[in-house]
């Protein structure tokens, strides 16, 4: 059926089967690799991705369910070769280990900040609930993500 | 894993809606999607015709209906948490809202969707319970009201028809009743392996997690508490008449135990509250 949303900014129309999982929609239909599969069972959070400016889990969501609404994925944060201060903050902090759940943990971060723009460690610790890190790097995760409430 | 193949259907309307689950026999509404779409792609469930009813206005957000808070069941538990008018009449909700699964579960998943799927680990259905809810439900022959006491029917079973559709959640106002909201879990994001929703106004009401193949009421410490005991000696019935589940995360003697233990908790910080 078709499908049409908008994708980091830009408009897409696409003809997508009813049991397309946004997650596979993104990667294999709109070749935006930066989004990863983990779990596959709604736990893990690498898949994580902004609809209508909130965190969601795309590997559970359909794409039709997506149809009019607008997508954000990792690669769309930056802005005109900038990074995002997340993306800046997760750098400079060395926010990641082996990289994998980076992109959901960035996204989740940002979709964080924007409801509780000012959190305590613990909070943010909170706010990583739905979000794992499969080398426990958790540590400099939650430094980077105060340093960039900071920013 | 990909779910199986299915046909889709966008409703525009509960009358729509109603109508597309009536046309086929193994069709099911679609909401947020955060009870059925795990179960489908572990191909648990495979429906043939998914209706979305995720679009039909005024199904979303909460009113005041005087004597209750009507919760529509397109409501998202975020919104739950964060509703003025539940957090004065309802708090134990806001509580339990606060706490399902993760950020990104919270921002996607519904009301509505957590009750009609009836499963006995998640938690709104416990808390509905103790605060003697009740579910609007409609279909082919016109709208009903189905007191929470009476929905939940066995394992991911309730009294909701195939071809009925969930469209507000009804919750007494007891804004000066006390309360408490007990979980154990092991992990971040993890269900209960045992939880509890302890409502006193009045009489007390118990809502358990995960304690019978679907939520149930601690009927045991209710009585006990009715007869006089004290939070203690009541605790000690939470799990009577019940066979909690065994599996890998605890035997049913550990969750029989649990129920003890966080029952009296609930008891005693509801007592203080």
């Amino acid at each position: 059926m078709e499908l049409s949303l908008t994708v980091n900014g830009k408009a897409r129309t696409d003809d997508v089967e009813p049991r397309l999982l946004l997650v596979h929609y993104l990667r294999d239909v709109a070749r935006l690799t930066g989004t990863n599969i983990g779990c596959d069972t709604s736990s893990c959070g690498a898949c994580t991705v902004h609809m209508d400016g909130e965190a969601v889990k795309s590997c559970t969501v359909l794409a039709v369910q997506a149809d009019g609404h607008e997508i954000t994925t990792i690669e769309g944060l930056a802005s005109d070769g900038t990074m995002h201060p997340m993306q800046e903050a997760f750098r400079q902090n060395h926010a990641l280990q082996c990289g994998y759940c980076t992109p959901g943990m960035v996204m989740a971060a940002t979709s964080f900040l924007k409801e509780n723009p000012h959190p305590t460690e613990a909070e943010v610790r909170e706010g990583l609930e739905g979000n794992l890190c499969r080398c426990t790097g958790y540590h400099n995760i939650v430094k980077a993500i105060l340093a960039a409430a900071q920013s | 894993m990909i779910p199986a193949k299915f046909d889709y259907a966008r409703a525009s309307s509960v009358e729509e809606a109603v109508r597309l689950l009536s046309s086929e026999e193994d069709s099911k509404a679609l909401a947020g999607g955060h009870s059925l779409l795990p179960l489908m792609r572990l191909r648990i469930a495979a429906p043939t015709l998914l209706v979305d009813i995720g679009r039909i206005k005024g199904l979303s957000g909460v009113r005041d209906k005087g004597d209750a808070v009507g919760i529509g069941a397109l409501t998202r538990h975020a919104d739950v948490a964060s509703d003025a008018t539940v957090g004065r009449e309802a708090p134990l909700l806001a509580k339990v809202a606060s706490q399902i699964g993760d950020p990104q579960v919270r921002h996607r998943g519904t009301f509505g969707g957590s009750i009609a799927h009836g499963d006995p680990a998640s938690d709104l259905p416990a808390a509905c319970l103790a605060l003697g809810a009740s579910f609007v439900a409609v279909g082919p022959e016109g709208e009903r009201v189905i007191p929470a006491d009476d929905f939940f029917q066995g394992f991911l079973t309730t009294s909701l028809e195939a071809n009925e559709v969930l469209t507000e959640i009804l919750v007494p106002k007891a804004a000066g009743a006390r309360w408490s909201f007990q979980k154990f879990n092991r992990r971040a994001q993890d269900w209960a392996i045992v939880g509890c929703a302890v409502v006193q106004n009045g009489l007390t009401r118990i809502g358990l997690v995960n304690m019978e193949a679907a939520p149930v009421r601690a009927k045991g410490a209710e009585e006990a508490l009715a007869d006089g005991a004290s939070a203690g000696e009541a605790a000690g019935h939470a799990s009577d008449g019940l066979e909690p589940p065994s599996d890998l995360n605890a035997s049913s003697e550990f969750r029989r135990h649990l129920a003890s233990v966080l029952v009296r908790r609930g008891l005693e910080e509801a007592g203080k509250s």
